[in-house]
């Protein structure tokens, strides 16, 4: 009686070394521009190869410009780790979708989209956020650049088992209540270390309800909690999502990894080493009001008061009051996209709290899709033209403002409503403030220029 | 990168009583942009230690002359967020060569171990007392030994034993890394592959 997680880490274990790691197997591994090139630096050193060329994939997204990616990219520094990772591909045989290519985008957004995301897989990435993969039941998760190193020298990486928990979310989420909702509930509710050390399955009615797209949004977001990954069993939701992707297996060979994959889920009876049960009916529209994304409160809540002297620096940052409203709060800029929300049910989201509205004049909105097809979608969906109409500007595909690497920085002392997964000092550019929110939320405050619940407007 | 082999290592420390201390204040992602592993010491805590002019920030633990040596003591859930190693090269290229802290991320754990800083969790009780001590006499050492696994405030007398695997220690004390191991069970991956059913 094994859970979904020990029977994939289980089948992977190539060696066991005593009182230390598991040397495990790797299924598939994702590359970006910004945690590979001391990686492919060292294995050149050490005169090897890349032992297993075709389970990497490379993307650059982290640097990248969201105008303009036809041309050459402006900073040098960046353009220097975008043509390093070209060349690192080429030179290893790799499959590489560079700037421009029609399959570029976020790693973990193009990962699923693609179809080489699969249920049963060890997937790793030199990405914290890799655990968005989960989703389809994969055991997926961040790696620092010795093992990005590691992988490409072995397609192994020595890993310490994690310990496993069950979230069970119960009964049926409220309606306009989201995946980002569920996720930031669970992540103040445990901490931003609650889940340190351990492997953390989703399950119950409101998981299950949830789609392919939600899963993401929801096991994305498990390192905020300090977990290892996030996952979700397999079930009718993941199949239907996973068949006829390009990369997926075609025809009989689909059903028969089909009922494989169904029969991944874990066991009746089997063991979690901790598990924590959450009432969908208590949890509501939220949004952080600190740096961390632990820090949330529902929309309709008032600043809390500080516990201590580093909580007090934190709302001197955010520019709070202890006691007043959050909602109200005047929002200077809107950023939808990152691997947490910038997949196409994201934008069809947005789309409909914008419709029949206008973006507010003083809001700077930047909505960057997670990828060049979710773009392509997003364009024969219409969706493009609607938010065009309300005066919205559709940018180019990349991380962007999630984490400013590239020119989408949030100006100082500004506040910005955003989709992606951190609130972190500084994280969206200096001094820059950042709220937590769904896609809805995010619509919400783009239209009336403050902090609101998207249920009222 | 420099593979020092550990031993035992005595030494002043670098106070940061903050929890949460994420990766993006370790080293900001604008940052990350080089494509080697050296230099990230410069720019280590970089909002903290620097106003948005540059200007060194005095009252920063890095920027007061009080502290120094090559421990860093920080608050809670050390290097949670991102998974950027960078975070590790950029302690590492300072010149620190252990942190404590009462609880670590694990990725950035395993980011310090790979390369070659040593994570030491320590009792809330161990790291209040530590932080007790620096603040009543900055010039306090830390006794940090390996072979023994154990960490002793040297003004106190407190000591503690910490967990480290076996082959992680016997990787710091001998200056070896993950690949040499994996390399050498080339056999057993390819006999893996073999019989792969998933």
């Amino acid at each position: 009686m094994k859970t979904l997680f020990d029977k994939i880490w289980d089948a992977h274990v190539v060696t066991h070394i005593d009182d230390g790691p598991d040397q495990l197997y790797i299924d598939r591994h994702y590359c970006h521009e910004v945690t590979s090139p001391q990686a492919f630096a060292g294995l050149r050193e050490r005169g090897l190869k890349v032992f297993r060329p075709g389970r990497t994939y490379c993307s650059p997204d982290h640097n990248i410009p969201t105008h303009d990616q036809d041309k050459p990219i402006a900073d040098p520094v960046s353009r220097k780790a975008v043509d390093t990772l070209r060349e690192n591909a080429e030179a290893n045989g790799l499959t590489h979708y560079g700037l421009g290519h029609p399959l570029n985008g976020i790693i973990h957004v193009i990962g699923p989209e693609q179809g080489l995301t699969l249920p049963g897989y060890t997937i790793v990435c030199g990405d914290s956020h890799t655990s968005t993969h989960g989703a389809v039941g994969a055991v997926a998760f961040g790696i620092g650049t010795s093992e990005v190193e590691m992988v490409l020298a072995s397609q192994c990486i020595l890993q310490p088992k994690p310990r496993t928990m069950r979230i069970t979310v119960n009964g049926k989420l409220r309606p306009g209540v989201s995946a980002k909702d569920l996720a930031l509930y669970i992540i103040a509710r445990l901490g931003t270390d609650g889940a340190t050390g351990y492997f953390v399955e989703y399950a119950g009615e409101a998981v299950r309800s949830l789609s392919m797209e939600g899963r993401m949004t929801l096991c994305n977001m498990s390192i905020e909690m300090g977990a290892r990954g996030g996952m979700v069993g397999p079930d009718a939701t993941t199949i239907e999502y996973i068949r006829g992707r390009a990369n997926a297996p075609e025809g009989e060979a689909f059903e028969e990894a089909a009922r494989r994959w169904l029969a991944l889920a874990t066991a009746d009876g089997a063991r979690f080493d901790r598990e924590v049960e959450f009432d969908a009916a208590d949890i509501g529209v939220r949004v952080t009001y600190g740096t961390n994304p632990g820090m949330g409160i529902d929309v309709g809540a008032t600043i809390p008061e500080p516990k201590n002297e580093s909580d007090a620096k934190v709302l001197e940052y955010m520019q709070f009051t202890p006691g007043t409203p959050i909602a109200g709060t005047k929002v200077d800029y809107v950023f939808l996209g990152s691997c947490t929300n910038g997949r196409i049910e994201d934008f069809r989201e947005f789309a409909r709290v914008v419709k029949g509205r206008r973006r507010h004049p003083d809001v700077t909105a930047w909505l960057v899709p997670g990828s060049r097809a979710v773009m392509q979608q997003i364009v024969d969906e219409g969706i493009d033209v609607e938010l065009v109409r309300a005066g919205f500007e559709l940018r180019q595909p990349g991380c962007s403002a999630c984490l400013a690497m590239n020119d989408d920085k949030i100006p100082a002392g500004k506040l910005c409503v955003s989709t992606s997964n951190r609130n972190f000092e500084g994280r969206q550019g200096p001094g820059a403030r950042t709220v937590l929110a769904s896609p809805a939320t995010a619509a919400a405050a783009a239209v009336t220029g403050v902090i609101t619940n998207h249920l009222t407007i | 990168m420099a593979r020092p082999k550990f031993g035992t290592i005595i030494s002043r420390c670098v106070p940061l009583p903050i929890e949460n201390i994420d990766t993006d204040q370790i080293i900001p992602a604008r940052f990350l942009k080089s494509t080697t592993r050296e230099g990230f010491g410069q720019n280590l805590f970089r909002d903290w230690r620097y106003d948005a002019d540059g200007n060194l920030r005095p009252d920063f633990a890095l920027n007061d002359p009080r502290y120094g040596g090559c421990i860093l003591v920080a608050g809670k859930n050390f290097g949670c967020g991102s998974s950027r190693e960078h975070a590790a090269w950029a302690i590492a290229d300072y010149g620190f060569r252990v942190v404590i802290s009462t609880f670590f991320a694990d990725i950035h754990r395993n980011n310090e171990l790979n390369s070659f800083v040593l994570p030491v969790v320590v009792s809330e009780v161990f790291l209040a007392e530590l932080f007790d001590s620096i603040d009543a006499d900055p010039a306090v050492e830390v006794r940090v030994d390996l072979p023994s696994q154990t960490v002793t405030n040297l003004t106190t007398g407190r000591s503690e034993k910490f967990e480290i695997n076996s082959y992680k220690k016997q990787c710091l004390m001998e200056g070896l890394d993950d690949i040499e191991y994996l390399m050498a069970h080339r056999e057993d991956i390819e006999q893996y592959e073999n019989g792969n059913k998933l």
